[in-house]
């Protein structure tokens, strides 16, 4: 697991090489075996220097997040970190030079052993990632990041890349100081044993170790740092509303530390870190982003025994908004687009809104102008379907219009060879209906992009009655191909996330209603961790569309119509014309050149309550109706898997990624209390929050979503 | 219970509080020493009658620091057994150092002692003591930390009070005190500075701007709308206030108190003191109270500390003649006479911090003894002084002829 070898010069070398993993992590195994091999380092009189490096492609991707998310016991995790820190304080003050050499990707726990090494050379490999990202699955660098770095690149420097969880390619890592040197990788060891002979003798005292030591910039009281964290505390509450205790915890340990000497720092930081650990934050962090997104992008729910598709060549019906989009990331993704509309004008203005996007990464140098030239001319925009021939794929994105999608099916099918999916992208309309006008049900699938597509990383899959197993594993190796995240669920009226998201908005209208003051209303979504509050969202949305959906649902389900508790609010506005953010006229107004604000006439459409709801009941009621909505699509079989309920949530509308998603929140909060609040909302504010039966046997049997 | 009187009350003229103001040549030792020098002089006192010395000081650190009252003592000549002490209650650090001294001489434990206040801001500025609150990550997060100027501006914004109800107090407040030096309403308390050779170096409040216009004040941008709109503090009182929608900003440098340099000192002490020393009280300390309140809105204590203060001393409002309440912004005081009912006729009658300044650890010394005179000169019999606190805190006292 960690390699050993001492040379005829006295030059150590401690190679990193877990066998059964493709990438070296921080685990209970590898920790307990790099110590033995680095006190046996410095024992060793006979060696001069040592060098730590991988045998991998990268060098050490980080700590196991199996094993922290385990983490209960804090007395046990401070001492399982307290070997961990000593082991780095033991090669900072060995008295011979370690030096790290970094031959590709370090982060987390894996950067913290370069930070305690006295000298880091990295070899020049632009794929290679440097950097702190702990913040970003709610946790915080435990193994002295927030206390090494600051100290050696200061505490403004330091700051940004700990909070947002930087990860820097080689030479951008050089420039901020994260590494001494980088080198082209076949001179890497040579580098690192040149240093180690010629330099390593000079530089056995660690800054930090050194009498007079001052961090560079000053500690958190110097004039010019000590606005960095006034100002920078109010930013993070403005930023976070709160939410996240990884980065105020990060502060706090760069604050309290820099403070004190190194030692003292690091036990600062341990004390956060093991409380970090146990916070519900980072459990749902990582559960959701990192194992459950995980599996996601490994297409753990993909049918079996189906040889995977590989993609020539995809057709897109529709070049709006959704079309133009789908056509940008299949191209991307190297796949031939006929993009068709009923106009070449419309088809030439999907093709268009590509350009923009691949001139502007021109421009940010993020792409050459060669690449940007392929991509473009894989984009073919037509108007007629015969084009659509030797297509594996045709996508559906017209308008939301039974017939008019029905007409383009059988006019694409025709076109077709019998083997080829056709998916549509709606959003609200049962699929299983939608393939009514296919000739061959079982290769219709649902293919439900997210606004704007080049931004948003979820497709929804959705499975009509009729849809074959093949089909759905080949509409999956399309949604990896173009690198998004896919989550399939059964076919309903708004499948899982128009369906659910849909309660976010609706009760925010509701409130309203009530005469809860809208301002109240929109601060509390936002503070509850979603992106915008559901009024801001509704004008986005259009409230004009969600008055049209609404009818629609109305029709098609006659008695069975549910009303929803906002409808009155979306009568009133469309009535007054106040239609939403395209017409600058919504639940606010969009004066030029300023911000949006509330638009005033509400005061007198839905006159203020006497009383006013706390802050914390309004976050409750529009969380809680988004996962017990969620319950139900479980219950309903809508969605089969509440990790891709989570991951749904989270990438499809941005449910508090603090709350790990809507059925992390649950797991969170705990069944049983989940019910008695939900039990509590449905006798104050109607059955849409009674829990389903679902919950409650699952209560009564004592199971839980999740094990952690 | 013994009773409090109060028997003089001085203070030092305000310097504006930079370098080219009048008092940044004076040491803060030397505004404390001419505030308790004037106290011995013109009682002609044996100070060794006084027990204690409380001094309030908000940033007691440099030559502000080690307890600049016993040091200003010493260095004002006072009896070595006379002791000192430095306190700190913010804004409201003066008045409390004199419910203090009060507080000492009510329970019978000193006959008398000097309560007062010293601040050179121009020497000392704002924020030199550190401290955890806005700084400590956890700490300014937990208490949804944002500095005063966004909590004024969020008292606006929530009770409904626009620029021009605040420009239309400032105006007013300039008027009144430029009415009052005219009137020779302060020469009974204002000591001048002098130097070594007995020279003027100050003898009246030179921040005053008597020429001010609702026109004059229209031309000032708002003070801390950067503040808050680029460093993240509208976005933290909002999430503490949700109900609100964006703070606006009204305050500006020309309705809120003024940045100056001064020192105060109220001798305070029993009837037996007054028999002993020959002096004459002038008024007695029936009540006082210290509150602590929501600190994001931070500025609203007055009307909590007064209402305390009242319930003490078994008053109402309308049964107080006279009223001193800090301008630390003029929203405070607006909320304040909202809130307990109190015309404008019988508040800060002489104008305030925003025509003469806040010298952060001698104002409520200054404006007890405003108040007092005040009182004296109209023939009021009863007077309340208060003043709104950083961290959400108020202090208020309540004094009657006698």
């Amino acid at each position: 697991m960690i390699d050993y070898a001492v040379d005829a010069e006295g030059i150590a070398t401690i190679t990193w090489n877990m066998a059964d993993r493709s990438m070296n992590v921080l685990n209970d195994h590898s920790i307990p075996a790099f110590a033995e091999k680095v006190a046996t380092a410095i024992a060793d009189k006979a060696v001069k220097g040592v060098i730590v490096t991988s045998a991998k492609p990268d060098f050490i991707a980080g700590a196991d997040l199996a094993m922290l998310q385990q983490v209960r016991d804090a007395a046990a995790m401070f001492e399982r970190g307290n070997a961990m820190r000593r082991m780095l304080r033991d090669i900072e003050k060995a008295g011979k030079p370690f030096v790290a050499a970094i031959n590709g990707t370090a982060l987390g726990g894996g950067y913290e052993i370069c930070l305690a090494c006295h000298h880091r050379i990295a070899a020049d490999n632009p794929k290679a990632q440097i950097g702190l990202p702990e913040v970003l699955v709610g946790l915080l660098p435990g193994g002295g990041g927030t206390q090494r770095l600051p100290r050696m690149i200061g505490i403004q420097k330091a700051l940004p890349l700990l909070l947002e969880g930087k990860k820097l390619a080689p030479q951008a890592a050089l420039q901020m100081g994260l590494v001494d040197k980088v080198v082209p990788p076949d001179r890497l060891l040579a580098e690192a044993r040149r240093w180690l002979v010629e330099e390593g003798a000079k530089n056995l005292v660690k800054p930090w170790d050194q009498r007079g030591f001052r961090i560079p910039g000053g500690n958190p009281h110097a004039p010019a740092t000590a606005p960095v964290f006034v100002a920078g505390n109010a930013m993070l509450r403005e930023r976070t509303f709160g939410n996240y205790p990884a980065p105020l915890a990060i502060m706090a340990c760069v604050y309290e530390g820099c403070l004190v000497d190194i030692d003292t720092g690091l036990k600062i930081e341990a004390r956060h870190f093991v409380r970090l650990c146990t916070t519900p934050e980072a459990k749902n962090m990582i559960r959701t982003l990192f194992f459950s997104m995980g599996e996601a992008n490994k297409l753990a729910r993909r049918p079996k025994d189906v040889p995977v598709q590989k993609y020539s060549r995809v057709g897109i019906l529709g070049a709006g908004m959704m079309g133009a989009g789908i056509a940008y990331v299949t191209a991307q993704a190297g796949i031939d687009v006929v993009l068709l509309d009923t106009s070449l004008e419309q088809a030439e203005k999907g093709k268009a809104y590509s350009q923009g996007l691949l001139d502007r990464r021109v421009q940010q140098k993020r792409m050459s102008q060669e690449e940007r030239d392929g991509v473009l001319a894989r984009i073919r925009p037509t108007t007629d379907f015969a084009d659509l021939a030797g297509c594996e794929l045709v996508i559906e994105a017209v308008f939301e219009d039974r017939a008019i999608k029905a007409d383009v099916t059988r006019r694409a099918e025709a076109m077709l060879a019998p083997t080829a999916i056709f998916a549509s992208n709606t959003s609200t309309l049962p699929i299983s209906g939608l393939a009514e006008a296919s000739a061959r049900p079982e290769n219709f699938i649902g293919l439900h992009f997210f606004s704007p597509v080049e931004r948003m990383q979820l497709v929804e899959i959705i499975r009509g009655r009729q849809t074959s197993d093949a089909t759905l594993a080949r509409a999956m190796d399309y949604v990896k191909k173009i690198r998004k995240t896919p989550i399939v669920v059964n076919d309903s009226r708004g499948f899982y996330t128009s369906r659910v998201f849909g309660t976010y908005v609706s009760e925010g209208l509701a409130m309203l209603g009530e005469g809860v003051a809208p301002a109240l209303i929109e601060n509390a979504g936002r503070m509850a961790g979603m992106p915008v509050g559901p009024l801001a969202l509704a004008d986005e949305v259009s409230l004009e569309l969600m008055h049209r959906v609404r009818r629609q649902t109305m029709k098609d389900l006659g008695d069975a119509y549910r009303p929803a508790p906002g409808d009155r609010v979306l009568e009133l506005m469309v009535e007054k014309g106040r239609i939403g953010k395209k017409a600058a006229k919504g639940f606010y107004e969009y004066p030029a050149g300023e911000k949006k604000r509330l638009w005033p006439g509400l005061a007198e459409l839905f006159p203020l309550a006497g009383e006013q709801p706390a802050v914390a009941e309004v976050i409750e009621r529009l969380m809680y109706v988004q996962s017990v909505e969620t319950a139900r699509c479980i219950e309903e079989k809508v969605v089969t898997d509440p990790r891709e309920a989570d991951v749904g949530s989270v990438l499809g509308w941005g449910f508090a990624p603090a709350r790990g998603g809507t059925v992390s929140q649950i797991h969170s909060v705990g069944l049983a209390s989940f019910i008695a609040g939900c039990e509590r909302l449905a006798q104050k504010h109607g059955g849409r929050f009674a829990p389903p039966k679902l919950l409650r046997e699952m209560a009564a049997r004592g199971e839980s979503f999740y094990a952690i | 219970m013994t009773e409090a009187f109060i028997f003089d009350a001085v203070r030092t003229p305000r310097g504006k509080g930079k370098s080219s103001g009048a008092l940044h040549e004076v040491t803060p030792i030397n505004l404390a020493v001419t505030a308790l020098s004037a106290i011995r002089e013109r009682n002609q006192l044996d100070t060794a009658l006084v027990d204690d010395v409380v001094l309030g000081c908000v940033e007691p650190v440099g030559e502000q620091g080690a307890d600049i009252a016993r040091v200003a003592v010493l260095a004002a000549d006072y009896a070595e057994t006379t002791a000192g002490v430095q306190i700190n209650r913010f804004c409201a650090s003066g008045l409390e150092a004199c419910n203090m001294a009060a507080a000492q001489v009510m329970s019978g434990q000193s006959q008398a002692a000097i309560g007062g206040g010293v601040e050179s801001m121009s020497r000392v500025p704002m924020g030199s003591s550190g401290g955890a609150w806005a700084s400590n990550p956890e700490v300014a997060f937990k208490t949804y930390f944002v500095p005063q100027g966004i909590s004024a501006d969020l008292i606006a914004t929530k009770y409904g009070y626009s620029r021009d109800d605040l420009d239309a107090y400032a105006v007013e407040s300039q008027k009144r005190a430029a009415s009052a030096w005219k009137n020779g309403h302060f020469r009974r308390s204002v000591v001048p500075v002098r130097d070594q050779s007995g020279l003027t170096i100050l003898d009246h409040d030179e921040y005053m701007r008597p020429e001010t216009t609702m026109q004059s004040l229209a031309a000032l941008e708002p003070s801390f709308a950067a503040q808050g709109q680029n460093f993240g503090f509208d976005s933290v009182a909002i999430q503490r206030y949700p109900e609100v929608e964006r703070i606006n900003h009204v305050h500006h440098a020309g309705n809120s108190s003024g940045i100056v340099d001064g020192a105060a000192a109220v001798l305070i002490g029993s009837r037996e003191f007054g028999e002993r020393s020959g002096l004459k009280p002038r008024a007695r300390i029936r009540a006082f109270a210290s509150i602590g309140s929501e600190p994001t809105i931070m500025l609203t204590g007055p009307s909590h500390s007064a209402e305390k203060a009242l319930r003490i001393a078994g008053m109402k409002a309308s049964d107080i003649d006279l009223f001193e309440l800090n301008e630390a912004f003029a929203a405070v005081v607006l909320r304040f006479m909202e809130v307990l009912g109190v015309s404008h006729d019988r508040m800060n009658v002489n104008g305030g911090a925003i025509a003469m300044g806040h010298p952060l650890g001698a104002t409520g010394a200054m404006i007890l003894g405003t108040l007092l005179d005040e009182m004296e000169r109209r023939g009021a019999g009863t007077g309340l002084a208060t003043l709104c606190v950083g961290a959400g805190m108020g202090t208020a006292t309540i004094i009657e002829r006698v």
